[in-house]
């Protein structure tokens, strides 16, 4: 079970945990939604509960809760620039596809 | 689609016990209870009293005096000394039959009765609401602040009018009413009924000047008043005045002084109560007169002088059976209420009639303020801070809610822990052309499979107009409500036709078995992953199959017997690859059969454009486009 944060993530993270003064990391996590079934979850980390497992990228801590791990192992997140619009994209071996606005994808 | 951090679904704050409170608001005497720590206890006043004579006073400099301290003006300024106000709540000079009966000076006046008193005239919903501002303050004394709210027991019978003046007169003495509760069911309540088995259960109140037997019904964690009956003129009074005749008789006594009377009444009570405990009770007193008073009160002579009380009350019992239709052989339990069911005699009245011995373990004065104070302590939402006892009622959803939709799959609509009271819509739509009806159901729990979660409801929307898949409209609403009923409706949104459920999705479910499927959901993460991957395939490819064949029946003629045999073959595997449990080989069968399809596709297009077209005058098309301009 691997999760990799980009060196641009990494530091994107870093900047905005210490801009928002508190959180021990980034959680990550997958939700039924949208028009192909699973959409991500991206949140700052406060605290570790019981059904959490943490990885360590770069100095960063992510937290994903079990039930959303199997639809995320492998995945590579970047913090990249699109045009004029930046931000992270999850990069995912299990997506099979996507619908067309990209919040949500499947497996 | 990038995405960007988002601040974490605030998980519930610490939250603080709520100051809640039980009103027993009773004809004789009132009490507060509160739940200070997962154990409901009545308050005390200052000098260790719980009761509170509900008795209210208006003094001629305006002083209001409630309780004990307004009992001794009952006799010397009966018009400013209002007791029992209880009777009068809601009623109007017509409803209490003879309104003479009553030491009071009546205003004139259609609605609610109105008392003249030296401060003015005053209802009773006035008068009532000296009584709670009293045990309010006694409350928010001992709480240490405001009460968020109260429950005020009211009795079965009491109709609207008398539940509304109730309400009021909280109102008016600052309170916030979260909820009127029947008195017979505050007393099961305080029992622990409500967490146990369903069944018919009877409460008998036996109180100082009223008796009142309710006969209630427990399914699904509600309970239904089924039937009620009683008599207003009969208590523990009636048995203090026997044993007051009894000393009358038996000591030979004359004509009494009022104060004479007082006291020996007050010496009739005393040794009732002391029959509760011992086989004999003295009786003895010096008389204002100078005469001395010396019996003895014996638990048989007793019995005797009040055998016809107890007999009275059991005439309202057989009653009550007949309305609700039963027999003493369906009645799972006896509840004792009020002061005077500590009577011995009672209760073995009350056992050998229903052949089972009454519950007495709780104080009968107190039984109906606990049971009060447990509601409101639950209404205000501390249960989840005491221990997981009280699961039943919970003011977070402790699993996700959802429906089942194509496949077999859970959309989840309410997620875990989700804070109640909520609402919840999302919109779905039909899955196949003409369909105007659709199977609604609505499932608990974490995992992705419907089969693998708990089944709540099922219901169904008819009446769909008939349109294209995926042109209805549909949306569904979970609302659950702060004592966690659960109702999901459905509506078309063009025609607005509409259904609903209601359901109590937490009955049932205890702690164990909640937890038990929330581990379930995380040690079944990756087999659930790979169903859901494999049943959202295989509702692909049915509607490619079934699209596909429907294409082929309309516009089959486009395709040369090389192209359609083709077309046939890739169905007929893709239609084999369904059956089985194989993803990837089925995935693979969706990719050929798609392509297999899409010069069809593109021929079917191309006709349908043409259709659109012809037949359509020039002029028409271009009339279109003249307005556009003229509009532009």
């Amino acid at each position: 079970m691997t999760i990799e944060l980009t060196s641009s993530a990494v530091k994107h993270i870093q900047a905005s945990l210490t801009k928002r003064g508190k959180g021990i990391g980034l959680r990550l996590g997958v939700r039924t939604s949208g028009c192909s079934g699973l959409a991500y979850k991206l949140e700052y980390a406060d605290e570790v509960q019981a059904e959490d497992v943490c990885f360590e990228s770069g100095g960063v801590t992510v937290v994903i809760d079990k039930k959303s791990l199997p639809y995320l192992d492998g995945t590579q997140l970047d913090y990249r620039r699109e045009g004029l619009n930046e931000g992270f994209k999850f990069e995912n071996p299990n997506v099979k596809s996507q619908c067309g606005c990209g919040e949500s994808f499947g497996v | 689609m990038l995405l960007q951090i988002s601040e974490p679904d605030s998980p519930a704050p610490p939250r603080e016990r709520k100051r809640a409170a039980g009103i027993d608001l009773g004809t004789t005497h009132s009490l507060v209870a509160s739940v200070p720590q997962s154990v409901a206890t009545v308050l005390p006043d200052e000098n260790g009293r719980v009761l509170l004579p509900s008795v209210v006073r208006y003094g001629e400099a305006g002083e209001v005096t409630v309780g004990y301290g307004a009992l001794p003006w009952l006799a010397r300024d009966v018009t400013n000394t209002i007791a029992s106000v209880k009777r009068l709540m809601g009623r109007g000079l017509a409803d209490l039959g003879d309104a003479r009966h009553f030491p009071y000076h009546w205003a004139e006046t259609s609605g609610m009765v109105r008392l003249k008193t030296c401060a003015g005239e005053k209802n009773p919903v006035e008068i009532s609401a000296e009584i709670l501002k009293a045990l309010r303050v006694r409350a928010e004394t001992q709480a240490g602040g405001a009460l968020e709210g109260v429950v005020v027991t009211v009795p079965a019978y009491f109709d609207d009018a008398q539940r509304q003046a109730t309400k009021e007169a909280a109102r008016l003495a600052g309170l916030n009413v979260l909820r009127l509760l029947n008195e017979p069911t505050a007393a099961a309540i305080a029992y622990g009924l409500d967490h146990g088995a369903e069944g018919v259960y009877v409460v008998y109140d036996l109180g100082g000047g009223t008796f009142d037997v309710s006969i209630l019904r427990l399914s699904r964690g509600v309970f239904e008043v089924l039937a009620t009956h009683g008599d207003s003129a009969l208590g523990g009074d009636d048995f203090d005045h026997r044993v007051f005749c009894w000393i009358l008789e038996t000591a030979n006594l004359p004509p009494l002084a009022a104060e004479d009377v007082r006291l020996l009444l007050m010496i009739a009570r005393n040794a009732k109560e002391t029959l509760t405990q011992h086989e004999t009770a003295p009786v003895v007193t010096t008389l204002s007169t100078g005469l001395r008073v010396e019996l003895t009160l014996t638990a048989e002579i007793f019995t005797e002088i009040t055998e016809h009380l107890v007999q009275k009350t059991l005439m309202p019992l057989k009653r009550a059976l007949r309305d609700a239709k039963l027999s003493i052989e369906d009645i799972k339990g006896v509840v004792l209420v009020g002061g005077a069911t500590r009577m011995p005699q009672i209760r073995h009245a009350v056992a050998d009639f229903f052949k089972q011995p009454p519950l007495v373990n709780l104080n009968p004065d107190e039984v109906v303020a606990l049971g009060a104070a447990i509601q409101a302590n639950a209404l205000v939402g501390n249960r989840s801070l005491d221990s997981g006892e009280d699961w039943l009622l919970l003011d977070v959803t402790p699993l996700s809610l959802g429906l089942e939709t194509m496949g077999g799959l859970v959309e989840k609509i309410v997620p875990r822990n989700a804070g109640i009271p909520l609402t919840r819509a999302q919109d779905f739509t039909t899955f196949k052309d003409g369909q105007t009806a659709l199977a609604i159901h609505v499932v608990q729990g974490e995992r992705e499979k419907v089969a693998d979660c708990r089944s709540l409801a099922r219901f169904e929307l008819r009446g769909i107009p008939p349109m294209v898949a995926g042109a209805a409209r549909i949306r569904i609403v979970f609302q659950i409500d702060a004592d966690g009923l659960l109702s999901v409706s459905a509506r078309e949104q063009t025609t607005g036709v509409e259904a609903s459920v209601v359901v109590k999705p937490s009955y049932g479910l205890d702690e164990n078995e909640i937890t038990r499927m929330l581990e379930d959901s995380m040690a079944h993460a990756r087999d659930d992953m790979q169903a859901r991957a494999l049943v959202e395939t295989q509702v692909e490819a049915d509607q490619l199959i079934e699209l596909t064949q429907h294409a082929l029946a309309e516009d089959g003629d486009l395709l040369n017997d090389a192209e359609r045999s083709a077309i046939d073959a890739a169905l007929e595997e893709l239609a084999q690859r369904r059956q089985g449990q194989e993803l990837n080989a089925l995935r693979l069968a969706l990719a050929k059969a798609n392509s297999a399809t899409a010069e069809f596709a593109g021929r079917r297009m191309n006709r349908s454009v043409q259709k659109a077209l012809t037949g359509k005058r020039v002029d028409q098309v271009s009339g279109i486009r003249n307005q556009t301009v003229e509009n532009g």
